[in-house]
């Protein structure tokens, strides 16, 4: 019983998991959405494959820009076993093939870890880069293991479920994908507190005192690098349960960019830094690509702003707020938060319809959609739009200046009254 | 004989081309420890600066023109974006120069459009210079030959003659020691970057009516130019001339050397079937991966002398 | 600062997401259509869906089917098929009859298995999916599907196309192509083909380039001199396709380029005028057939597109595309997919140009005229402004294509 006190955020959350597809249940047809629910999945696979990036990059130190290789060969493993086992030769229940590809993803991260955590910092990353590159050229070519251009496709409906599920519906998968996120998650949040993670963190921190300290650096890269190949493995079998098919996108160069940005953005380091980090990419990949094709131009205007303003991510503006929260004087913030909004929402709103015009005029327009809000039309050649948003953009970014002036001095004075009740750690 | 030859000049040229590219970037990621990823986009923007520059001037002003507009962006980025975010760290200024290429790239194709803009090589030079074996040598290449030529003279000499290029020099590799001897560090950086910028708009203006000019083109070149910068080594021009070279000879004569690993084990007696394991992997010719080795050669490169092949930092 | 933008990010998601999941009334005939719009290969989903948004405003201009209009719905697919399959089930979501995708064999085997397994799971939402573009022989033979209709000639007949346009007077031929799946079984259907057609023809090179990744295509053109090749036989696409032929014309290589895609957005441009009367490319409609034929109604059609858009109209053949679902969804009586998939199979349309075409009813492949046009001065409509334009230098008929295949098609119960 104390177990569930003292855990009850997660079961919480695991509650609200469950119950969001049902906000977009069709009742008439009594179906669920299979949009919400591939992109919930979609969420799930990405998270755990952040997290096992964030082992590397949050807790290591080790930045790689190949970390969808150990995810891809993992889907790969996992999608391999699963027609063994259609045709007979094996067996595995369902629930298990995400344990299959993490096996896959362990066994090509001690292989290839081992020539990749020879060096580290900047060459490491550049031997992952390298490496990137070869096994998704590899991938196209070579047609017995990855199925060349076609990829490998699985049924997933295998019949060989331990709780006799059949999942032929999105919802089961879904059901699945949220347990094993969980079961990682929970491990991977383990691992940071064993030996291996403690002197991982060491050796991110301070390299040569943990070389004195008597720990081999070169050991503890493999050792990670090998545990996360592990944990993506487990993120590309569910993906092959999802989409039942494997393509040479999985290794591909975008994968990787697509952790290295949504651990990032949440804030590398921390636990649910990644995990808010994944769903804002997937959300802006796969939902605002939907409303507009300048998507990729929003996503570099995001991690720029990130970069320049708040480079512990998106947790760590939030925990910023931690000290003030202790001292009981959070509600002093409100006000100038709300003085601070309209001017942001107005500097926002008017880059975004500036892009969007500029985007409209070049390459919209042809495509032959009409450029609406709320279903007005709006005339793009006319200069009215233009006016209109370039003064948003420029009042409102003045006004803001203003306004983050006099925040920023709320904020010190906070932050000063917070160390003064020793509230700060 | 023939086949030799020629592939030699197409192997030089492209290797040069490789360097006019990657020269910049050396400078750049020696100094500032910076691994630019918008390196290639100020590449494309030359070309395309270059190419409407020519619709309204001419090519020749835009030779000039150009690449001093890149450079300025480059001092723009660096004065007002990389200068910022440079205390947080080394990441931070590889994420924000990712975050900038995702821009250029999307702002080139809403001001160009989607689609290759015709930007060809200027009719003064487009002839044959000379035939080697029934094969045409354009002028244009011998053009590109000699202004990558008199690039690496002009970098060399404002290196070692000059006294901000000794300094550029001296904080190439110890940035710590010449900023506590009195230089004014934040300066240099800012000029190397807008110098290292300015270079890669010159090589788009070169290279970008050699090849086909459109918004996917940063993309394309990217990674190799890193190859070759790591290759040479860091803090050593040289080096990046000569890893250059090797890449472009490298990936110009693997397409002429029909040989397989299988043909190698043949050589031993060993005969490889359709049902020996890793059949598939052993029976790849030299020209299929050619474009690959570069990536190869990386990855060792990398693994067992960090340097590079002239650095003078370890990586 | 920041919470500006996260909300004006989540509330547009939000909204997606709400769109995604709202079951709205059918008052179109809704088809989703899914290509990358974003990306590096953007400029292929983007002139595809300008091109089509023409066709289907004349479609729905001459009455739709069944008194209802087409709707086009795109979704970006950024090149992955996890993206193509979202898109998939966005649009069972949404109940729409039809799947429209174009580029990219591996999202099309995606989208293929995955109709076939949700048509299965989901008797009573089921989904048709109309492959314009993807042309893997294998979609119709090994992995032939009930569900799937393809409008476009596969590699074989495509390769078929090339091997008879080959004049007389060419004996050495060399083959590049890319090494993936796409490259792979274009190399081998024209190696077939040329053994069964023009047997005195030699085959003096062969070539598999990574896809992608030569920029300097200087030491190929070397070899194939070196080979004393006539005429370059190739399937490469985008840049590998781009600068090849530059290299050629650069190095003035005595050959003859005969391509898939040249003709595609972006190809005409740049080959230039180094490629007069070089270049040769098999294509599905040529904007200079309809006056060298004398075909006025045709020819207003796509005229009138090239003063709308200042673009080619290289896939003006899509329009056949669209006049097949209309006759098959009148014949059917209803927007109900598996009686429109019944329907369709087994349909002959004489298409715009006046040609006969049919949907094979054994694959669900489509057979229909195809023309090789080559790139030269002096025609009635160049392409991308250059001067020069596509002149058809030999027209293949829809019989003269009707390949066999091996297809093994399951049938559902008949509705």
């Amino acid at each position: 019983m104390s177990m569930l006190r003292r855990h009850w955020p997660w079961l919480l959350v695991l509650v609200i998991l469950l119950a969001f597809p049902f906000l977009f249940y069709d009742w008439s047809k009594a179906r669920h959405s299979g949009f919400v629910l591939t992109l919930m999945s979609e969420i799930g696979v990405m998270a755990i494959f952040a997290l096992s990036y964030n082992m590397l990059m949050g807790q290591a130190g080790l930045l790689s820009f190949g970390h969808a290789v150990l995810f891809g060969m993992g889907a790969y493993c996992a999608a391999h076993v699963v027609n063994l086992v259609k045709s007979g030769t094996l067996w595995l229940p369902t629930e298990l093939v995400p344990l299959a590809g993490g096996l896959g993803g362990l066994f090509f991260g001690y292989v290839f870890g081992w020539l990749v955590t020879k060096q580290r910092a900047t060459a490491f990353a550049m031997i992952t880069m390298g490496l990137g590159e070869l096994v998704s050229a590899a991938a196209l070519m070579f047609m017995g293991f990855f199925g060349g251009e076609g990829g490998i496709n699985i049924d997933r409906v295998m019949d060989t479920s331990l709780l006799g599920v059949k999942y032929t519906s999105p919802w089961q998968v879904y059901c699945l994908v949220l347990v094993w996120a969980f079961i990682a998650a929970a491990l991977m949040r383990l691992q940071t507190q064993t030996p291996l993670g403690s002197i991982a963190n060491a050796t991110r921190d301070n390299f040569e005192r943990a070389q004195f300290v008597g720990y081999d650096p070169r050991m503890v890269r493999l050792m990670q690098f090998a545990l996360s190949g592990f944990f993506a493995g487990i993120g590309g079998g569910l993906y092959v349960l999802i989409y039942e098919i494997v393509t040479f996108d999985t290794v591909s160069a975008g994968k990787s960019a697509n952790a290295l940005l949504a651990v990032y953005i949440g804030g590398a380091g921390g636990f649910f830094g990644p995990i808010l980090g994944t769903i804002v990419v997937v959300l802006l990949q796969s939902g605002v690509s939907l409303l507009s094709n300048a998507w990729l131009l929003y996503v570099g205007v995001l991690f720029i702003v990130m970069v320049m303003y708040a480079p512990g991510g998106l947790i760590g503006l939030i925990f910023m707020h931690m000290p003030i929260w202790r001292a009981g004087r959070l509600r002093e913030l409100l006000l100038p938060y709300a003085r601070a909004f309209p001017p942001a929402l107005l500097v926002m709103l008017g880059f975004v319809l500036m892009v969007e015009l500029a985007s409209f005029t070049t390459i919209g327009a042809a495509q032959g959609k009409k450029f609406s809000i709320g279903g007005n039309i709006i005339d793009t050649t006319a200069p009215l739009p233009w006016v209109v948003a370039t003064a948003a953009l420029v009042l409102g970014a003045l006004w803001l200046r203003r306004e983050a002036h006099g925040f920023r001095e709320r904020w010190d004075e906070l932050i000063e009254g917070a160390r003064q009740q020793g509230a700060m750690s | 004989m023939e086949v030799f030859v020629v592939s030699l000049l197409n192997g030089l040229v492209y290797g040069m081309l490789l360097f006019m590219l990657a020269s910049g970037l050396t400078l750049i990621l020696s100094m500032m420890g910076v691994l630019n990823f918008a390196h290639a986009s100020a590449y494309m923007l030359g070309a395309y600066f270059a190419y409407t520059i020519s619709l309204y001037i001419g090519f020749w002003p835009a030779l000039i023109v150009a690449p001093l507009l890149c450079g300025l962006i480059g001092a723009g980025i660096e004065m007002w974006g990389l200068r910022q975010v440079h205390r947080n760290g080394h990441i931070a200024e590889l994420l924000f120069t990712f975050g900038l290429a995702l821009i250029i790239e999307k702002v080139v194709q809403m001001t160009w459009g989607l689609l290759p803009v015709p930007y060809r090589v200027p009719e003064l030079l487009d002839f044959p210079l000379f035939k080697v074996y029934g094969t045409q040598f354009p002028a244009y290449r011998a053009f590109m030959l000699a202004i990558s030529g008199l690039m690496f003279g002009a970098i060399w000499l404002g290196l070692t003659r000059t006294r901000v290029g000794l300094v550029i020099q001296a904080a190439l590799t110890h940035p710590d020691m010449a900023s506590a001897l009195g230089h004014n560090v934040p300066r240099i950086f800012t000029l190397v970057f807008a110098a290292g910028t300015a270079l890669a708009g010159l090589a788009g203006v070169i290279g970008g009516n050699y090849q086909v000019t459109e918004p996917a083109m940063a993309f394309t070149m990217g990674p190799i130019v890193f190859v070759v910068v790591v290759f040479g080594g860091l803090g050593s021009l040289t080096g990046c001339f000569i890893a250059s070279i090797l890449m472009g000879l490298i990936q110009t004569f693997a397409v002429v050397f029909d040989v397989s690993l299988a043909d190698l084990l043949a050589r031993f007696g060993f005969t490889v079937t359709s049902s020996t394991p890793f059949a598939e992997i052993l029976n790849v010719t030299l020209p299929r991966v050619g474009a690959l080795l570069p990536f190869l050669m990386l990855v060792l490169i990398l693994v067992f002398r960090p340097r590079g092949l002239m650095g003078t930092r370890d990586t | 600062m920041l919470q500006g933008k996260w909300l004006t990010a989540f509330s547009g998601i939000a909204l997606a997401i709400a769109c995604g999941g709202h079951a709205w009334a059918q008052a179109t005939i809704k088809v989703a259509y899914t290509d990358p719009l974003s990306g590096p290969f953007a400029q292929v989903g983007d002139a595809n869906l300008k091109q089509m948004q023409y066709i289907i405003d004349y479609i729905n201009a001459k009455g739709g089917a069944l008194g209802k209009k087409f709707e086009l719905v795109p979704f970006d697919n950024k090149s992955q098929p996890s993206d193509a399959l979202i898109a998939l089930k966005s649009a069972t979501d949404q109940n729409m009859p039809f799947i429209m995708q174009c580029s990219g064999s591996n999202i099309a085997a995606a989208l293929i298995d995955a109709t076939n397994k949700h048509n299965e799971r989901n008797p009573d939402n089921r989904i048709i999916y109309l492959n314009c573009g993807a042309v893997a022989t294998e979609l119709t033979n090994e992995q032939c599907s009930f569900w799937h209709f393809r409008f476009d000639l596969h590699v074989g007949m495509k390769a078929e196309v090339m091997v008879r346009a080959l004049p007389k007077e060419v004996t050495k031929v060399y083959l590049i192509n890319q090494d993936y799946l796409f490259g792979q079984s274009v190399q081998r259907e024209v190696k077939t083909y040329l053994a069964k057609l023009r047997p005195d023809v030699q085959v003096v090179g062969d070539e598999l380039i990574p896809l992608g990744k030569v920029k300097d295509f200087s030491p190929y053109v070397t070899k194939i001199k070196a080979a004393g090749a006539q005429a370059l036989l190739t399937g490469n696409w985008g840049p590998d396709m781009n600068l090849l032929i530059k290299a050629g014309v650069d190095a003035g290589a005595d050959l003859r380029y005969y391509t898939f895609y040249a003709h595609l957005a972006g190809g005409p441009t740049a080959i230039g005028v180094g490629g007069d009367n070089r270049v040769m490319a098999v294509m599905a409609f040529g904007e200079n057939v309809a006056p060298e034929i004398g075909n006025k109604e045709a020819e207003a059609f796509t005229q009138a597109f090239r003063e709308k858009n200042k673009f080619d109209f290289s896939a003006a053949g899509f329009r056949t595309i669209f006049e097949y679902l209309q006759a098959a969804v009148n014949k059917a009586g209803s927007v109900d997919p598996t009686k429109i998939a019944f329907a369709m199979e087994d349909l002959t349309i004489k298409d715009f140009l006046g040609f006969d075409t049919r949907m094979r009813k054994d694959d669900h492949q489509m057979i229909s005229e195809y023309f090789v046009g080559t790139f030269k001065k002096g025609v009635k409509y160049d392409a991308e402004g250059t001067g020069l334009g596509w002149a058809t230098s030999a027209t293949i008929q829809a019989k003269d294509v009707d390949q066999p295949n091996t297809c093994k098609m399951k049938r559902p119960g008949a509705v």
